[in-house]
């Protein structure tokens, strides 16, 4: 167990949302989300980190490939939300606020299978330089 | 964003313009407009123009530099879109 090596690969991507609950009326949502629920969107420049924990491999050294997880962000995450609005071009964000919570979990959940079940996975996102999150906790 | 300004300090203050109402400024004629707008609808200086970096910054000087009191001039607008990409314009004189 002392083996255990954390390994990272930090990507980008920018998206636009709203935040705003559909059962709530414009006031409430203005009163809960302020100016997260304006009409309109806004956007973020979204930092996302990835980590991976396991122990080396033996015979590569490698916690897992770098390339190779540099590669399934890309082609699972980068490609479904890079300049999307996330309310309107994402089946993840059609009935789900895309709060930065929220986010984290879906960008959890699509990364998951992917990965070799003995590796643990979190995810980090920064929604802005100072607001940023990690799941699972 | 980074606004620089430059001129003279004042003899008495030792400022060339008080950094608190300059903030304040800049809230007022800038970031109210834009902050948390979508630029192609909701802005109104942005209204007919493509919404390049370069546009933007061009266009926040419009608004900013008319409500600086002379003689504080305004140097330079650098704005910074990703962490990869920014522009500085430092005005059409």
């Amino acid at each position: 167990m002392g083996k255990k090596v954390a390994i990272f690969r930090k990507e980008h991507f920018n998206s636009a949302h709203r935040l705003f609950n559909a059962d709530w009326d414009d006031e409430k949502n203005m009163e809960v989300f302020g100016k997260c629920a304006l009409p309109n969107y806004h956007g973020h420049n979204y930092e996302l980190i990835v980590k991976i924990i396991g122990e080396p491999d033996e015979k590569t050294g490698y916690v897992m490939d770098l390339k190779k997880l540099s590669d399934l962000v890309k082609e699972k995450i980068i490609e479904r939300f890079d300049h999307k609005n996330l309310n309107l071009d994402t089946e993840e964000f059609k009935n789900l606020n895309p709060t930065a919570e929220n986010i984290v979990v879906v960008i959890y959940e699509l990364l998951r299978p992917h990965i070799p079940k003995e590796k643990d996975l979190q995810i980090r996102l920064y929604e802005t330089p100072r607001n940023f999150l990690e799941y699972p906790v | 964003m980074f606004v620089t300004i430059k001129g003279h300090p004042d003899p008495e203050t030792g400022f060339i313009f008080d950094a608190k109402k300059l903030g304040g400024l800049i809230n007022e004629k800038v970031i109210e407009k834009l902050d948390h707008r979508n630029l192609n609808i909701d802005v109104d200086f942005m209204k007919g123009k493509l919404c390049s970096i370069e546009n933007l910054v061009m266009g926040i000087w419009q608004e900013l530099e008319p409500h600086l009191p002379p003689p504080v001039q305004l140097h330079c607008l650098k704005l910074v879109e990703t962490a990869k990409i920014f522009v500085e314009y430092y005005g059409d004189k």
